[in-house]
């Protein structure tokens, strides 16, 4: 896995140092060429999406001859448990995104009654890559071709011991998407589906594969995103996802959205989501909050 | 029941827009009188933007005033003709960069906000100039 990490960061570094030579002068760092709100906003796994689904867009406002980057925090606070998020993601030329995320889960109360300890917090850290294949969600309005992306996310928890007790398999995995979008202009829609194939737990905070299912199994996530004004887009998300593990049954994932973009340096999403069952509590409901920093 | 009908019946018309054909974004961005004023404030916006005004250094800026008020009128199907370039032609070997072609997006849209168009109405006319940048962004 560190070396995973170690040639993901050292590709970057070489894409990013042989950029200036390899593009004529049209090239140049952190251009915010692109359109207001078309990098997205950070996905609760660090990548440029939405809050709980992935998009096709690479993250940032670079264009293809710049970069882009940013920083975001998420939190979400449910009725017995609490999630929140950091993380770090480049766009590079519009074409590749690298992305870092930082998860903690607070088991609050029902670490307690589980035996492990109120508060007892779980940890992941998510190395994220995206790479755009075809299309261009936003120029190619007079077809209807998608923009196309896969991508991965590697997940390590720091909880493994639990993970094993619980019936998780593993404490370490790795999610494998394809993304597609397109932004149907004339109607101020853009709409992403994504293909996920995973054998995470609970977005992998309660490990990789269970004493139920132990395989990757493919996954759905589809958002929906109207545009009233340059700044401002509400929409609806769902997300699938296994249930692997036969003490927590696992439910999937919605939210309705508003995200208002201030400028191409900040913006705030905020969501009701229903998170279902986690563990022992069912309905878990409440507050999605993000903010996004970037160029 | 009847009232639900009833409901449905007065609600349709509203869903379905007031005749949402191709024919009225002319109309709906206040027809020749209005995009011309459109075409003169964007432009204006192009001169003044240091992103993109050196572009326009060797232009002749009332030509491009014209043709685009021509093409304009033209891509929002009102009743004009397109005699100037080609979009290909015309931006041939000024090697614009998707950077450049959405500073003048975004003047764009500032003249339309301007000009009081309707939000869901410069999307309309957007996506169809969208695809322009296949032809005119080259780098």
């Amino acid at each position: 896995m560190r070396l995973c990490v170690c040639v993901l960061f050292v590709g970057v570094g070489l894409w990013t140092a042989g950029a200036p030579a390899r593009a004529d002068e049209a090239w140049s760092w952190f251009d915010s060429g692109k359109l207001l709100a078309t990098g997205g906003v950070s996905e609760i796994e660090g990548a440029g999406g939405g809050g709980l689904a992935n998009w096709a867009l690479i993250t940032g406002y670079g264009t293809r001859d710049s970069l882009g980057a940013n920083l975001y925090y998420t939190a979400v606070p449910l009725p017995d448990y609490s999630l929140q998020s950091a993380g770090a993601a480049i766009g590079l030329d519009d074409r590749l995104e690298v992305s870092y995320a930082w998860q903690e889960f607070d088991t609050e109360n029902v670490g307690a009654l589980l035996g492990l300890g109120h508060g007892f917090r779980f940890h992941q850290n998510i190395f994220g890559a995206k790479l755009k294949l075809m299309g261009d969600a936003v120029y190619d309005q007079d077809s209807w071709v998608p923009q196309i992306s896969v991508g991965l996310q590697h997940k390590e928890n720091d909880r493994a011991a639990v993970i094993a007790a619980v019936g998780g398999k593993q404490s370490v995995g790795t999610d494998y998407y394809l993304a597609i979008s397109k932004l149907f202009l004339a109607q101020s829609l853009l709409v992403n589906a994504t293909l996920r194939e995973t054998k995470a737990n609970q977005l992998g905070l309660l490990g990789f594969g269970g004493d139920k299912h132990n395989e990757y199994s493919s996954q759905f996530e589809g958002s929906i995103a109207y545009l009233l004004s340059r700044s401002f887009a509400i929409g609806a998300e769902f997300r699938t996802k296994p249930s692997n593990l036969s003490i927590a049954h696992e439910d999937d994932a919605w939210d309705l959205f508003a995200a208002y973009f201030f400028n191409k340096n900040l913006s705030a999403t905020l969501a009701y989501t229903d998170l279902g069952n986690i563990v022992i509590r069912d309905h878990q409901q409440g507050a999605y909050l993000s903010l996004q920093a970037g160029l | 029941m009847r009232k639900i009908f009833k409901l449905v019946a007065l609600a349709l018309p509203l869903l379905c827009g007031p005749a949402r054909s191709q024919e009225t974004l002319f109309d709906e961005m206040g027809g020749k009188t209005g995009i011309d004023h459109l075409v003169d404030i964007s432009v204006d916006k192009y001169l003044a933007d240091p992103r993109i005004k050196d572009i326009f250094s060797e232009s002749n800026i009332d030509r491009i005033r014209s043709e685009l008020k021509d093409q304009f009128c033209v891509v929002a199907n009102g009743p004009c003709q397109y005699t100037g370039h080609s979009m290909a032609a015309a931006h041939k070997g000024l090697h614009l960069t998707n950077a450049n072609f959405n500073a003048l997006v975004e003047d764009l849209q500032d003249a339309m906000d301007e000009c009081a168009i309707a939000f869901a109405v410069q999307n309309r006319f957007l996506a169809r100039l969208a695809p322009m940048q296949h032809q005119v962004v080259t780098r």
